[in-house]
């Protein structure tokens, strides 16, 4: 019921709210805005640069250019890698969890758990356990003859950090699609039972559709955390061996932070952030479009 | 297949039942056959759902056995009991048009295309779901999904009983009219064992060769409409059967009268060698208690309701309130009047249990 | 206080759900909005109790503009139709739970609790907690709620829906005398002609967001002023027949005429339509007046002390009561018996043509029923 009495000095409740959005995001919004429109000759003197740093940005031929296109090119590979693994994976071990009975609390928490580490935390950890002399992965791996070694070989840092995002967050799309599964009321499947449907038709027709979606949401949220990610490649590989798990959060804290590139820096990361809202914004129009269908 | 045979079953959702308030559903015997429609029916919480469930698969009961024919399936699964159910909810597969979605069970049992389309088209006709069939299901409403809900339980030819399971309740009131007559007339056509739970009489009446009426996880009686409706076994049926109820007190009978505190009237039959020490009560239904201008019982009047089509007066016999017919001629009436009592309709009852009286 | 509403309309993005609607309601009156579901009922109450406002009209109460007054500051009690009560209280506080924002001494505040529960029949389970109480029980609880308040105006939007069968009728005749006794304007939401038949009053009938007509209860049952009022105020449906009157003879669609018309004696040539209720319909002879129409049975509806007999006539299906329980086969042929004195005649417009007493236009009714 929406039985809320109207009183317009509510409106007064919302001013700390913008003050606080106003110093937290659009203040140093607009300090990268007028960093991506100057350029500097050192010694704090600046002066109007207009669009180039933009226009050298999305230039392939310039040398930031192609930088941009190759560490862009490289975080969509690996988002839509992390995708591909995990969103079947997840579902996958939803089907299985128990419904019902003492494991189901036991199972969900042993699921959960990899979500509760924090991403340095994470990160130091597969850094130790990927070494290849004291490391428990590492060392097997090495053991068994292959050629792994995340400093020295581009494919063992890739599917590192892959393993790690596959091994951090699959527990999110687990327990989304399991919540899905257990919104569907029982009668869907007595009804498939009576009606004589396969194990196979039971996902095919219920299951799936009923999950469309939570797993648009799972999508959504994987997408942008796998988009950003940052902390996993800083710390296991620092981008390397070469630039091979450079990615644009990476490449944009080596060229903000160790060049001191401001102009290029601030350019990317504004081009980097409207990247992300149109995805955003792709997602939520096909997630309300869905509702309509159901709605129609 | 041609008849279900519930053979003492029983249910207890506890585990060790000891007394008999601990089975939520009361031993019961009983042999339902192939071309007849049964409803269970009673308030919530009297162990119709449970019952249906028993024949379902979904509840193992705790005793009895129950029998498809001759063969026990008590301990079988549903899917291999061969039985069709229609649920509460309208339940459809989303992703598939309307004709599909009848011809599921038929597709996951391999029939030839030829079959599955004539079967289809034929339902479809049925329920006049033939404009709709290429649809895709998702986008109908809620009457037309639980109508194709009712078309697969409906498709295949070879099912033991159709079970539904409450079907009407998201029904807007004003199509339940034409659901309700849709499924009198499925009945009629299709040679299937119906069963139908429901806590709503007109649905049960309506529907029914047999309706099982339920109170309190037994059976109280088992009979036609009609028989339920003059001929109550028990008080519960008499309560729960009819808008309104029927009228009981507590009276003395003496052979052929009864007696309700100062007041004696007739009695349809002779009942002689009543059970002593037990309670007592005569009923008799609204219908046949009448507001008269003649002589006949006084009685107080506290209220007149009219319902349009008729008029009830609530009145007071003696201390005992009654509802009682106004003849549509009657024009007025005052706060004293007279009620006649029809013998033929009046029953006598011993510890709630309807007595037979010797003929008079 | 008296409480108005001024041709008051409701646009929801640019489509009219609410249209020039015009009411009078008094204190002590019993009024019963009466429509199928989306009819607007529930629409109607938001705006009367000041959740919506109107985008057109006014609101007036005792003469006062109270259009743009917020919920808060009105004196109104609502009752819905799913069982709203806090769980966590037990029936004593949850009746006593409007009374806690306003300040009365604790003396006051359980004088008034337990009158609302003697009334509603609650004395004895005022300890309990709302889980451990029937449906009906709970529902008693949100009305003895909504009645401890002393509000000026109390709205039940179909308080009794959710309720099983018998319950409903236990508390459809317990109702009247409740709510004789409170003095507020009670207006009532019902999609079932039988519940506003029992609680009498004055109804409103309601069509597609309109008032299709407003007068005593009885009167508007016996007086349809057009077909949409009638219709919603049947169940089961109204019968209906197309004819067409020329001169002297009145013929159905089919052409074949029709004896007994008498409704239609005075109105000029044109098409019309004949309505009447299943009452009016007979399988048997009885009385004089009767037109007749040969049928075959469709179907036998028994609703526990009735049965309902649908007739195919040729020119659509009937339905036809016949009283006690008794089922007809399917396919028989029957003569359908009709009480010419019964049947309502209808214009082209939909309009009553021949009534005996001519309903109140909508914008100057007083449907308020004084006791």
């Amino acid at each position: 019921m929406t039985d809320k009495p109207v009183n317009n000095r509510a409106w007064f409740f919302v001013l700390p709210v913008l003050g606080f959005v106003l110093f937290s995001s659009i203040i140093p919004t607009m300090t990268v805005v007028n960093y991506s429109v100057q350029d500097t000759l050192g010694a704090n003197s600046f002066f109007w640069n207009g669009d180039q740093w933009f226009r050298d940005l999305l230039n392939p031929a310039t040398a930031i250019g192609a930088r941009f296109n190759d560490a862009l090119f490289r975080t969509l590979a690996f988002s839509l890698v992390c995708l591909l693994i995990e969103v079947p994976f997840g579902i996958a071990i939803a089907l299985c969890a128990p419904r019902k009975g003492w494991a189901v609390g036991i199972s969900l928490v042993v699921v959960a758990l990899p979500m509760l580490i924090p991403w340095n935390v994470v990160g130091t950890i597969w850094q130790i356990f990927t070494r290849a002399d004291i490391g428990l992965f590492g060392a097997a791996l090495t053991g068994m003859g292959l050629h792994y070694n995340v400093t020295q070989e581009p494919i063992s840092a890739w599917t590192t950090i892959v393993v790690i995002d596959v091994w951090h967050w699959t527990p999110l799309v687990i327990l989304l699609s399991y919540a899905g599964l257990r919104a569907i009321p029982d009668a869907y499947y007595q009804a498939a039972r009576i009606d004589g449907a396969s194990r196979w038709a039971v996902f095919s027709k219920i299951e799936l559709p009923k999950l469309q979606k939570v797993l648009v949401i799972a999508v959504l949220l994987r997408f942008m955390q796998t988009f950003m990610i940052y902390t996993e490649p800083f710390v296991v590989t620092g981008g390397g061996p070469g630039s091979a798990t450079t990615f644009l959060s990476i490449d944009l804290d080596k060229i903000a932070l160790g060049q001191v590139d401001l102009g290029n820096a601030a350019a990317m990361s504004l081009v980097y952030n409207l990247i992300t809202l149109t995805v955003c914004w792709v997602f939520f129009t096909i997630m309300t479009q869905l509702e309509r269908r159901r709605d129609a | 297949m041609t008849r279900i045979t519930l053979d003492r079953i029983a249910h207890s959702y506890g585990d060790n039942p000891r007394t008999e308030a601990d089975y939520q559903l009361k031993p019961l015997q009983h042999v339902w056959e192939q071309g007849s429609a049964y409803a269970l029916l009673g308030p919530s919480g009297c162990g119709k759902t449970t019952l249906l469930n028993v024949i379902s698969g979904l509840v193992i009961p705790s005793e009895g056995r129950l029998l498809f024919d001759d063969v026990d399936v008590t301990h079988l699964p549903t899917e291999q009991r061969n039985i069709a159910q229609v649920f509460q909810f309208p339940v459809i597969y989303d992703t598939m048009t309307v004709a599909e979605n009848l011809a599921f069970p038929l597709k996951n049992r391999r029939l030839p295309r030829l079959v599955i389309d004539k079967r289809v088209a034929e339902i479809a006709k049925m329920l006049d779901l033939t404009a709709d069939l290429g649809r895709p299901a998702r986008g109908l409403s809620a009457d037309a999904k639980q109508k194709i809900s009712l078309g697969r339980g409906l498709v295949r030819s070879d099912v033991s009983a159709v079970l539904f399971d409450e079907p009407l309740t998201v029904i807007d009131p004003a199509l339940k009219w034409e659901l309700r007559s849709k499924l009198k007339a499925v009945h009629r056509a299709f040679d299937l064992l119906m069963i139908y739970v429901t806590h709503d009489q007109i649905e049960a009446l309506t529907f029914a060769d047999k309706v099982v009426v339920m109170n309190d996880g037994r059976a109280v009686q088992i009979g036609a409409p009609a028989e339920l409706f003059y001929r109550p076994e028990h008080t519960f049926v008499g309560y729960f059967i009819g808008s309104p109820g029927m009228n009981f007190m507590p009276a003395q009978v003496d052979a052929k009268r009864a007696r309700v505190g100062s007041h004696e009237f007739d009695l349809g039959a002779d009942y002689t060698d009543l059970p002593k020490n037990r309670s007592i009560q005569v009923g008799v239904r609204p219908e046949f208690v009448t507001l008269t201008s003649g002589p006949g019982l006084p009685v107080q009047v506290r209220r007149i309701a009219d319902l349009g089509r008729k008029r009830l007066a609530y009145v007071n016999l003696g201390d005992h309130p009654i509802i009682a017919s106004v003849p549509h001629e009657m024009e007025s009436v005052g706060d004293t009047a007279n009620i006649s009592i029809d013998p033929a309709n009046t029953h006598v009852y011993v510890a709630d249990v309807r007595q037979q009286g010797a003929p008079v | 206080m008296t409480f108005v509403l001024n041709h008051v309309g409701l646009e929801v993005s640019g489509v009219r759900v609410i249209d020039d609607i015009c009411l009078a309601l008094e204190p002590g009156s019993l009024n019963i909005l009466l429509g199928p579901t989306l009819a607007g009922k529930t629409t109607i109450m938001r705006l009367m109790a000041g959740l919506d406002a109107p985008t057109s009209g006014r609101i007036l109460l005792d003469g006062n503009d109270v259009t743009g007054l917020p919920v808060r500051k009105r004196s109104v009690a609502m009752v819905y139709q799913q069982f709203v009560n806090y769980p966590s209280l037990n029936i004593y506080e949850n009746i006593a739970s409007p009374l806690r924002v306003v300040g009365l001494t604790k003396s006051e505040v359980d004088a008034r609790v337990r009158e609302a529960a003697r009334v509603l029949r609650l004395e004895n389970l005022l300890e309990r907690m709302p889980a451990q109480l029937s449906g009906g029980q709970q529902q008693r609880t949100a009305i003895a709620r909504a009645l401890v308040k002393r509000a000026g105006l109390v709205l039940l939007d179909e308080p009794l829906a959710n309720l099983d069968y018998k319950l409903r009728e236990d508390l459809r005749e317990e109702l009247p005398r409740i709510f004789s006794r409170t003095g507020a304007i009670l207006v009532y939401a019902t999609t079932e002609p039988s519940e506003a038949l029992l609680l009498g009053g004055a109804t409103i009938t309601l069509r597609e967001g309109r008032v299709t007509q407003a007068g005593p209860t009885s009167h508007v049952y016996r007086d349809p002023a057009n077909i949409d009022a009638a219709r919603v105020f049947s169940d089961p449906p109204l019968n209906e027949l197309a004819v067409t009157k020329r001169g002297a003879a009145v013929v159905d669609a089919k052409g074949r005429p029709l004896a007994q018309a008498d409704v239609l004696s005075e109105a000029p040539d044109g098409a019309y339509r004949l309505a009447f209720r299943a009452d009016a319909a007979s399988l048997a002879p009885a009385g004089n007046d009767r037109m007749t129409f040969p049928g075959k049975v469709v179907v036998t509806e028994i609703s526990g002390s009735e049965s309902f007999v649908h007739v195919d006539v040729g020119v659509g299906t009937w339905v036809c009561l016949v009283p006690g329980v008794h089922e007809r086969t399917p396919e028989q042929e029957v003569v359908v018996h009709v009480d010419a004195a019964r049947v309502l005649a209808f214009d082209a417009k939909g309009q009553r043509v021949g009534a005996t007493a001519s309903a109140p236009a909508p914008a100057d009714v007083n449907p308020g029923e004084k006791r």
